[in-house]
């Protein structure tokens, strides 16, 4: 199977046009194969991983009482995002991909102006996570992959020392927003170049900017990304609909999570650098959570990631 | 232009007798086979050794797609009649004359004996560019190569033109829009029934397709009511050589008057987009106005409203002003009645 369309150029030269639209079917039961598979593992495992991991991970009634019942996890900036990225990214989906599988619209002004959409959100993200939030919270580090290494033995039947709650994000989070991260950043690029194609009221049309060559690449890239996108989304939309992750879904629409399940996570960083409103302030914000009281009902920003990730992580060398 | 060459690359031929055995053949072979009418669009494709089909369904013995039927509410014209059945059909002439002045208008008289009327509507665009070859969008690839500011587009579209700016060269076409046919087609889930003005679309919905016929699908018939049978009818054709050649823009219109008063009016061109444009916010203008100088020039104007010529075809604007400004005013001389 040709994974890319090649064509003759009008001047003989062989020059790639877009990618194989059979990629789209690979693509889209792959991501269904995987969930198949994980939801299987998950299943079939469920017992024996509980009683491989007891003790490790299990969340003790002292790790939450120190905490308020609710505890921010995204700003209401992040969450804007979210899900102005996410819409922007399944109308990109639905325009890119119901014309191929037969479904006649016309879709190519839609599909540019969700890309707009997309493209600005994403700036917004990037400045966001870079100046507000903990810009490195979701990029993987020495102690996810010595974590994955650990739990990998474990799984293996090797001895190895307990892997460590995770912090705001775990590993799987981090490598996927890794893999979005450049499909993403792939797709925006190119689009925006073919942009210059089609009629838009942002640029003059210009099909001679680069080379058929460049051109047909720059269309498989984009391809690539889309394609590979329908996986990524499947996956994504399993996960976030997966009973034991509800509650990160959730915190994706209402901005926080209980204590309880704040308590399997190692820090509470990166924390919205959002100060409490005064009704809800903590009495003592710079303070360690151990030596915190929850207040009632309320929903409370929790002190610098810093100022957790210290008490939280002498609490596990005890 | 595309070089032709003598022999035409090997395909199975079948030649089916039915129209259930044509769609049968073309289930059996999905995006293989070609279907054939007339095969005047079909062997140029051939002959260029730009599409080679492995499989060619000949529709010239199947019985049941030739012939004019009268039917309750008036005429069934079977998808492989040809164009000269088409002209010289007496009912044709003398109740829907815009049909046969627009078949009359195709090609020349070989090839209207030969060409069908489902091939006539059914036929791919003509640009030059895609007929050679190239890999531009309606081919498949990511460029037109009409539409850059180097590209010969003389021909090319004014509207509706979304990547690809070929046009649709039929003549029958438009005047089938006038007439408010209906399209019958025979797909896999059955029969299909469709307006004419339907069954043409735009590059925005399919860039590799003129109709809205997909691998297996078959136009069987064209169904034209009574709606306009007897109105005041317009056609005409502009083209570089009066002999024979495709139309740079035509216009086709079906006019109901009371006295002087436009009571009811289609008005469609072709030429100046990839699909027929039936010229909707002109009709709804012109309707309750006299049939007048006054209100053929509004039509006019309003007509071309929105028109974006390429490097070469700026012409096509007030070819298409003019156009439609004698179909609207009185007595023209294109006119049939």
């Amino acid at each position: 199977m040709n994974l890319i369309q090649w064509a003759e150029s009008p001047w003989g030269q062989q020059v790639p046009t877009h990618i194989a639209w059979s990629l789209l079917w690979v693509s889209a039961v792959g991501g269904l194969l995987f969930l198949i598979v994980h939801a299987a593992y998950v299943s079939y495992s469920a017992k024996s991983r509980k009683a491989h991991f007891s003790g490790d991970t299990a969340v003790s009634s002292g790790d939450s009482a120190h905490l308020p019942e609710r505890v921010a996890r995204h700003s209401l900036g992040a969450r804007l995002f979210h899900m102005i990225m996410a819409m922007a990214m399944l109308a990109l989906l639905v325009t890119a991909f119901l014309p191929k599988v037969g479904v006649r619209f016309a879709w190519v002004t839609y599909h540019w102006i969700a890309g707009i959409v997309l493209t600005i959100s994403v700036i917004y993200h990037i400045f966001h996570a870079t100046f507000v939030l903990d810009f490195w919270s979701i990029w993987p580090d020495s102690e996810d992959l010595e974590d994955a290494s650990r739990r990998l033995k474990r799984a293996l039947g090797r001895p190895a020392p307990p892997p460590r709650k995770f912090a705001k994000y775990p590993l799987e989070n981090k490598l996927y927003h890794l893999v979005i991260m450049l499909a993403g950043l792939t797709a925006i690029g190119t689009g925006l170049f073919m942009m210059k194609r089609v009629e838009t009221p942002f640029f003059t049309r210009n099909p001679y900017l680069f080379g058929d060559m460049t051109w047909g690449w720059m269309y498989v890239l984009h391809g690539l990304a889309g394609v590979g996108f329908v996986a990524l989304v499947t996956v994504h939309i399993y996960f976030a609909i997966r009973p034991e992750k509800l509650f990160i879904t959730k915190s994706m629409i209402f901005g926080w999570i209980t204590n309880i399940w704040n308590s399997t996570i190692r820090d509470a960083g990166p924390l919205p650098k959002q100060r409490p409103s005064r009704r809800h302030r903590h009495p003592n914000p710079r303070a360690c959570p151990p030596r915190c009281q929850p207040t009632k009902s309320a929903l409370v920003a929790l002190p610098s990631s810093s100022a957790m990730n210290s008490c939280w992580r002498m609490r596990d060398r005890d | 232009m595309a070089v032709i060459h003598d022999v035409i690359p090997a395909f199975e031929l079948f030649q089916p007798t039915t129209v259930d055995d044509a769609l049968a053949l073309q289930s059996r072979h999905g995006a293989k086979a070609w279907v054939l009418a007339g095969g005047l669009d079909s062997f140029d494709w051939f002959k260029d050794r730009i599409k080679r089909p492995e499989v060619v369904i000949d529709l010239s013995q199947v019985k049941e797609l030739r012939g004019i039927r009268t039917t309750s509410d008036g005429l069934e014209i079977g998808a492989m009649t040809t164009l000269t059945e088409v002209v010289r059909h007496p009912m044709i002439r003398e109740k829907y004359a815009i049909l046969p002045n627009a078949a009359e208008a195709a090609a020349s008289p070989q090839i209207r004996n030969q060409g069908t009327i489902g091939g006539n509507v059914s036929q791919d665009a003509r640009c030059w560019y895609y007929r050679g070859g190239w890999p531009c969008y309606r081919a498949g690839g990511n460029i037109c190569y009409a539409d850059t500011p180097t590209g010969l587009n003389r021909e090319h579209a004014i509207l509706d033109a979304d990547r690809c700016v070929a046009v649709n060269p039929s003549d029958t076409a438009p005047a089938l829009i006038a007439l408010d046919a209906k399209m019958v087609l025979r797909t896999p889930k059955g029969e299909r029934v469709v307006n004419a003005e339907d069954y043409f679309i735009g590059p925005g919905i399919d860039i590799t397709r003129m109709t809205i016929l997909r691998p297996g699908d078959l136009l069987t018939a064209i169904r034209i009511p009574s709606t306009w049978a007897g109105s005041q009818f317009y056609f005409e054709k502009v083209r570089d050589r009066s002999v024979w050649d495709f139309a740079l823009v035509n216009v086709a219109a079906a006019m109901v008057t009371s006295g002087n008063t436009i009571e009811r009016i289609r008005l469609v061109v072709n030429g100046v987009a990839a699909h027929p444009v039936r010229l909707t916010a002109v009709e709804a203008a012109v309707v309750g106005r006299p049939r007048s100088e006054q209100t053929a020039e509004l039509a006019a104007q309003l007509a071309v409203r929105g028109a974006k010529p390429l490097q070469y075809n700026g012409y096509k604007v007030p070819l298409m002003r003019n156009l439609v400004k004698r179909a609207i005013r009185p007595a023209s001389a294109g006119e049939v009645t």
